[in-house]
């Protein structure tokens, strides 16, 4: 009877304890499959997904409750890495990616009102009250958040150009490839 | 001597007998120069020079910009009038910063210090100098030979291997500058080897150049420098199978021919070479190849940097025919343009125009899995398997297969009995891994901004609330102040 009893209070004892240890010394922060999720995610909180944040979009990923193609600025490319990490099938039929794209001021409706340079979630715009307001292209990532707040529609999308580094060869179709027409110079 | 085999390669017809024979001539000075600001791999360079300057012969209008870059020389003395964009030598189409000179017609040289023996100067003087004189890969790749040398010196090459393949059709430019200029490029070969402390020197030629093979072997009787034939074939001029071929050693996937302690230079940047150190002369000008179905009189030309691609074919007769297809560079490997009014640039080993029947055009078939590509593969990839990952999108597939070992040759594209352009495959799925590269560096840094911004905006909200908090303990202290003076004073 008390032999039961020790061993059965001993064993509870230290069994209780381990797990209370590795309670603590292995404790998991949240979902680690969102924080893996977020990194994939372009990370400039725009909200354009409806969440609050990249975070938010990451939680709802990790749940199950939002589609892959949630992303807007991401385009294509987010699209395949979610795929990818989460083991799903991307439909990327749907997906508009209009290649990169970004924000322009155009100087004759800009009154100068601040607003989208309050909004910009990765300080790309430029300006001060009642100064026309300029898009460092390297910081703009098309998030189209100033677009939004914009009270004269002085800002637009625009495609950004090629420029000779960025400049590459389009998918080859099965048609024969164009010969070049007009020499002239 | 032993020679080792090689893998995969094709043989195209070589068509080199119609430029070959004739002597190199001097391009007479065109009206106007357009010299780039970026010929070469790395940052542009920036213009040093201001509109309405008159410049000398090799005087420097465009300084190099970071490790990786090379200075831009006036090909000629004259007057700068104009910096801005010109169309670059580029498929695209697309412009590119460039000075524009008018040549006076005098030609007169800035003079450099020539020093008394070449030899005696340090290996990194001799690296130096050549960097200072703008010198790049005239192989066709302009990759800043100063930084090539100045690594290969650190890392410890034993082994300097000078390409002489010349394995594009067509084109003989480095043929014709073995063949009349052997002992230049013989001195440069030693000051290269002395610049780096290379123990031996080997060039290899291909066998169907034999007059260009018998000159340098008379050039280099007297020297360590040892000439090799090597059989004639397309990539043979690809650096990593020159070195397998003359060596037996293999560079490692995705690594570089200083992997295995060896340094590879083109036969006209030897030429370069001296002509920077022992003459004074920064690259101002090269041996551009003329030739194609469409021009009356193939022939070697030495022409200024920057030069019209137009006055180039004025000079060879004019055309015979509208060519189908302007090309510089070889056939295989080179950049197709639009118009003749682009420059020559460092880079530019020939101009070719050539005719409809020459790029035999075909509607692509289906591909019927033959496999030639694969035997024609110098690397050893699957040329048909990764064309079709590319197809279908799947970039990541691509590259598991090797991709990125892929050099674009186009033997694959040029032996398939489908006509199916693989290797334009493969150079669009290059670009759109280095577009998602470029994305991906964007958005480390948009996220980095976005981070910042969001602590920037909560450092703003507590030093608010911060300074709020102060202000009402301030206030609560004056008026705990002004409570207790009045209870002193209604004491006294």
């Amino acid at each position: 009877m008390i032999a039961a009893l020790t061993s059965l209070t001993v064993l509870g004892t230290s069994l209780g304890l381990i797990l209370g240890l590795a309670a603590r010394f292995f404790k998991v922060e949240g979902n680690p499959l969102v924080e893996e999720i977020e990194a994939l995610l372009p990370g400039t909180q725009c909200g354009q997904c409806g969440y609050p944040g990249c975070t938010g979009a990451a939680q709802a990923l990790a749940n199950g409750n939002a589609p892959l193609t949630l992303c807007p600025p991401g385009g294509r490319a987010v699209v395949a890495a979610l795929a990818a990490r989460l083991g799903m099938e991307a439909d990327l039929s749907g997906v508009e990616d209009a290649g990169p794209r970004i924000a322009e001021v155009r100087e004759e409706l800009c009154i100068g009102c601040t607003r989208c340079y309050k909004v910009c979630p990765t300080d790309a715009v430029l300006g001060a009250a009642k100064h026309i307001h300029a898009v460092f292209s390297e910081a703009c990532t098309a998030c189209g958040s100033c677009v939004d707040v914009c009270p004269t529609e002085a800002i637009l999308l625009r495609p950004l150009a090629p420029t000779l580094q960025s400049w590459g060869w389009g998918k080859p179709g099965l048609q024969p490839l164009a010969i070049a027409q007009g020499m002239a110079a | 001597m032993k020679l080792f085999k090689m893998r995969g390669g094709v043989h195209p017809e070589a068509r080199k007998a119609d430029s070959s024979e004739r002597p190199i001539r001097i391009l007479p000075l065109p009206p106007l120069l357009h010299v780039p600001l970026q010929q070469h791999i790395g940052a542009p360079a920036k213009p040093v020079v201001r509109v309405g300057d008159k410049v000398l012969a090799g005087q420097l209008v465009g300084v190099g910009q970071g490790h990786v870059s090379a200075p831009v020389h006036a090909p000629t003395s004259g007057t700068v009038v104009a910096i801005g964009d010109h169309p670059a030598p580029h498929p695209s189409g697309l412009s590119a910063a460039t000075v524009t000179i008018a040549p006076d017609g005098e030609g007169r040289w800035f003079e450099y210090e020539v020093p008394a023996d070449p030899f005696a100067l340090a290996p990194d003087d001799i690296a130096a100098r050549a960097g200072a004189a703008g010198i790049v890969g005239l192989g066709g790749a302009a990759f800043p030979s100063s930084v090539k040398l100045d690594a290969s010196r650190q890392s410890g090459v034993d082994t300097l291997v000078i390409n002489g393949g010349e394995c594009e059709p067509y084109l003989t430019c480095d043929d014709r500058i073995m063949r009349e200029r052997a002992s230049e490029i013989v001195t440069g070969i030693r000051l290269i080897q002395h610049a780096v402390g290379a123990t031996r020197a080997l060039v290899g030629i291909e066998d169907n150049k034999p007059e260009a093979l018998a000159a340098m072997r008379a050039a280099a009787a007297a020297t360590d420098v040892q000439i090799r034939a090597v059989p004639a074939m397309y990539p043979m001029g690809w650096e990593k199978q020159m070195i397998h071929a003359l060596l037996g050693r293999e560079v490692p996937a995705e690594g570089r021919s200083a992997d295995i302690g060896v340094l590879v230079h083109n036969v006209a940047t030897a030429w370069a070479v001296q002509q920077a150190v022992c003459q004074g002369r920064p690259l101002v000008s090269r041996i551009v190849t003329v030739s194609g179905g469409a021009v009356v009189a193939p022939c070697n030309l030495e022409v200024p940097i920057g030069a019209p691609v137009q006055a180039l074919f004025d000079v060879c007769g004019g055309f015979r025919t509208t060519p189908a297809r302007l090309v510089l560079g070889g056939p295989m490997m080179g950049q197709q343009i639009a118009r003749t009014s682009v420059p020559v640039v460092k880079g530019t080993s020939g101009v070719l125009a050539l005719t409809q029947a020459e790029i035999g055009l075909t509607r692509p078939a289906p591909c019927i899995r033959c496999s030639t590509c694969v035997r024609a593969c110098p690397v050893g990839l699957l040329p048909l398997e990764i064309a079709a990952r590319v197809r279908s999108d799947d970039l990541a597939g691509a590259v598991a297969l090797g991709l990125k070992d892929c050099i674009g040759c186009g033997s694959c594209s040029y032996v398939c009995p489908s006509g199916i352009p693989l290797v334009h495959f493969f150079n669009y799925a290059k670009g759109d891994l280095a577009a998602q590269a470029r994305s991906k560096a964007k958005q480390e840094t948009t996220r980095k901004l976005a981070a910042e911004r969001s602590a920037r905006i909560e450092r703003i909200a507590r030093e608010r609330e911060e300074a709020a908090a102060a202000r009402k303990a301030a206030k609560a202290a004056k008026e705990a102040a002004a409570r207790a003076a009045a209870t002193t004073e209604a004491a006294a």
